[in-house]
């Protein structure tokens, strides 16, 4: 009878371990490269390569599955995104899974095939994987872990190329993913149309790098808009200045964030992405996103200027000015 | 009307810059106004309205900020309760990382000490009910905004006599606070802008005994950027024509009377007490606990809290100068060197309403 | 010391009511301002309406700020 509930000895590197890659996992994923079952991926060099972005990243998103995505769809744009974050093509992705004792093998599988489709979507190949099982309690039923490569032909995209002047756009809405992740964690008792907006953002950079010069990209997950501006204006020695009407946000996000008390510049995002471009291109970057699916609601946020290296600046929507600083951590819901 | 229309014509850039300039026409010489309520100061900073006002008028935060006001022994006694197996604390979000003598919730819930998050104290008595093996205690803090609403739980787990559901009351009541800083003649403050949600359940005549005993302006406020300017600007017209009063900036919400029907229930479940404010010591009935007719709902009296561990201020801290509109935060020595939000060193810069936070992360008066 | 959101009452049930913010909604106790009804407004605070919000001085104060530029 076939075991539906992960054991330890899934995990041992034994018959258990072998029946459920390739009873569960094969069928649902991957290529020859991956049921060649072998050690390594091996991988053919790529002529036309100047230089390879490489990146790694761990999911422990709950509930695994949430409105917009779940945790395999969210590992896999998570690690693309942040490999065309650098200007480069992604190519390959590692895939490990960290089980906890007592999940239900039909989970699992629910993830692997989620995985699946958004290495189709992004247009990766899942090479590696590796599968532990932990005791139950030691994780909150899975972990997944990833690895991504990719190419870069061009100039890579970096923080040291921003200059003062450079505009800065945003693809999208903000908040959208914390926020559903939050209210399906919670069950806080909302009734909203919140939808993670989890997407593989390769072909969205792409199309903008085929139009524009980009100086520079980052995705704002963690932190939000607010943590991915801060870094980059650390990183790259620059002051920025945000219009606070500028930055795209969804009816829903917006009040949902004021019931709770959240600010929703802090958010996590897994479905936009930062762009630093000349101010003389800002135009052309701009429609070409707004042609592109997702960016449609893209928008000029703000620019750079000479100013106070690492310092963000926000031109509040009535017309005041304010530090906006980094976050300090998760935000909590409040009454005050 | 649709409920945008509550919110964003307050909002509009251009009403808010011709009430900027009604403000600076109306501040003829340096005022002094204090903002009681910490929201107010988050509003304020967090709009960007520093950067709007004239240099004349000063903005001085007041001991409005319910999470800073929670004693030190409050907090760590809230901590020892929550390590107790068979209790789950409940708490609203803001108390969670507040530091009370090396302990505070979040570090207990580090060590396994059961503590969670609620949005509402309706939320932490489904808790109670849904979890009858154990103890749940609900953190009570806030002040008038908040008590009636802990008030109406705690009647409705009478009527249904949950016997699993304590409260550890920490409420404080705002005219007292305002009338001992007032008394104590310590500060010097042209005018008051009082907080508009507090304002909804007492009323604006809550303050009409200390605007005539003391002779001072106090403007009942609502919280978006055009109900603060226009708050700003009446006090400071009042001021500028020596006029002492209440005047009601936040009409569409708060009435004269406020509301009867919460204070009402708030009369019925509690009864004024002394209270302990972090920073600025014991005031006079200026806090609630439950009446006896609730005692078996009291988590002061439920459990033995002798052994409470006695938390002290960090050295140096000077929140209770803050609180009391002594100093700005900029003024003590330990702001953004060894108090920032990363490493607290007194609840006015973890809380976030706190005036250290709101001025370390917004850049306070200054701006940008 | 007060996070409070003005809602539009849609449905109330007994001392509970299903309050609109526009976009989203939320189940808050009517417990403090009972006589609420449907199509008024109220302000939320902490999962309970505290008080009602005054549609005239809503309206009288829109016109003010309309006069100042507001849209």
């Amino acid at each position: 009878m076939k075991q539906r509930r992960i054991l330890m000895a899934h995990g041992a590197g034994g018959k258990m371990m072998r029946d459920l890659i390739v009873d569960s996992i094969f069928p649902r994923l991957g290529g020859t490269v991956l049921r060649a079952g072998e050690d390594s991926a091996v991988l053919a060099p790529e002529a036309a390569a100047k230089a390879w972005a490489f990146t790694t990243d761990a999911f422990v998103v709950t509930p695994l599955f949430f409105p917009g995505g779940d945790i395999g769809r969210l590992a896999v744009f998570g690690t693309v995104n942040d490999l065309a974050a650098a200007g480069a093509v992604p190519r390959f992705v590692s895939l490990a899974f960290i089980l906890e004792e007592g999940l239900d093998l039909e989970v699992v599988e629910r993830v692997t095939e989620s995985v699946a489709r958004a290495a189709e979507e992004a247009g990766v190949e899942v090479v590696c994987g590796d599968t532990k099982v932990v005791e139950r309690g030691a994780a909150d039923e899975m972990f997944v872990c990833t690895a991504g490569l990719g190419v870069i032909e061009g100039e890579p995209a970096r923080p040291s190329r921003i200059e003062p002047g450079d505009a800065v756009l945003l693809s999208g809405t903000i908040g959208d993913h914390e926020m559903a992740v939050l209210v399906a964690r919670e069950g806080l008792p909302f009734e909203a149309e919140l939808k993670s907006d989890c997407a593989p953002l390769g072909g969205l950079v792409a199309q903008v790098r085929g139009q524009v010069c980009v100086h520079a990209m980052r995705d704002p997950t963690r932190g939000g808009l607010g943590a991915a501006l801060n870094e980059m204006a650390e990183q790259a020695g620059v002051q920025i200045e945000v219009e606070e009407e500028r930055v795209p946000i969804s009816a829903a996000v917006q009040q949902a964030c004021e019931v709770l008390g959240f600010d929703p510049l802090y958010l996590a995002n897994e479905g936009k992405m930062v762009f630093f471009t000349p101010e003389a291109e800002a135009a052309r970057a701009l429609a070409t996103m707004r042609h592109h699916p997702l960016g449609a609601q893209a928008s000029v946020i703000g620019r750079v200027v000479a100013g106070r290296p690492g310092r963000v600046v926000l031109n509040t929507s009535v017309g005041g000015r304010r530090i906006l600083d980094l976050p300090l951590g998760e935000q909590l819901p409040r009454i005050c | 009307m649709r409920v945008e229309d509550l919110v964003e014509p307050f909002r509009d850039r251009k009403a808010t810059l011709a009430l900027a300039e009604r403000l600076a026409v109306a501040v003829t010489r340096p005022t002094r106004l204090m903002e009681v309520c910490g929201t107010h100061t988050v509003a304020f900073l967090r709009a960007g309205l520093a950067s709007l006002v004239p240099e004349r008028l000063s903005l001085i935060a007041g001991p409005g900020c319910p999470v800073c006001v929670t004693s030190a022994s409050d907090i760590a006694t809230a901590t020892l309760l929550a390590e107790q197996p068979e209790v789950i604390v409940t708490t609203f979000g803001d108390m969670l990382r507040v530091p009370a003598g090396g302990r505070s919730l979040e570090a207990s819930r580090a060590q396994g000490a059961k503590v969670r998050v609620v949005t509402s104290p309706m939320e932490s008595l489904d808790l109670a009910r849904a979890n009858p093996g154990y103890k749940v205690v609900f953190l009570a803090i806030g002040f008038e905004t908040t008590a009636p609403s802990v008030a109406a739980t705690v009647k409705e787990a009478a009527v249904e006599d949950v016997r699993n559901y304590l409260v550890f009351v920490a409420h404080k009541l705002i005219p007292p606070a305002m009338e001992a800083l007032l008394e104590s003649g310590e500060v010097a403050i042209d005018g008051y802008l009082c907080p508009g949600h507090v304002s909804a359940i007492i009323g604006a005549q809550a303050y009409q005994p200390l605007a005539e005993k003391f002779r001072v302006p106090c403007v009942v406020t609502g919280f978006e950027p055009t109900d603060l300017l226009e708050g700003m600007c009446e006090a400071a017209e009042m001021v500028a024509s020596g006029e002492h009063g209440v005047r009601n900036q936040y009409r569409r919400v708060v009435r004269w009377e406020g509301n009867e029907r919460a204070r009402a229930l708030v009369d019925e479940v509690f009864q004024v007490a002394d209270a302990e404010w972090r920073g600025l010591g014991v005031i006079p009935r200026s806090g609630l606990m439950l009446r006896n007719e609730f005692a078996r709902f009291d988590a002061r009296r439920a459990f033995d809290l002798s052994d409470a561990p006695q938390a002290a201020d960090a050295p140096g801290c000077r929140c209770g100068e803050v609180l009391r509109g002594l100093i700005a935060p900029p003024q003590c020595a330990l702001f953004g060197s060894i108090c920032t939000p990363e490493s607290p060193q007194g609840a006015c810069m973890v809380s976030s309403e706190g005036a250290c936070r709101a001025y370390y992360r917004y850049g306070g008066m200054e701006g940008a | 010391m007060c996070l409070g959101v003005p809602g539009r009452v849609e449905k109330v049930e007994g001392t509970w009511a299903e309050v609109s913010y526009g976009s989203v909604r939320t189940r808050i106790s009517v417990a403090l301002v009972p006589e609420v009804q449907p199509g008024e407004f109220v302000i939320v605070h902490a999962g309970f309406a505290i008080a009602k919000v005054n549609q005239e001085e809503a309206e009288e104060t829109l016109r003010i700020l309309g006069e100042l530029g507001a849209s």
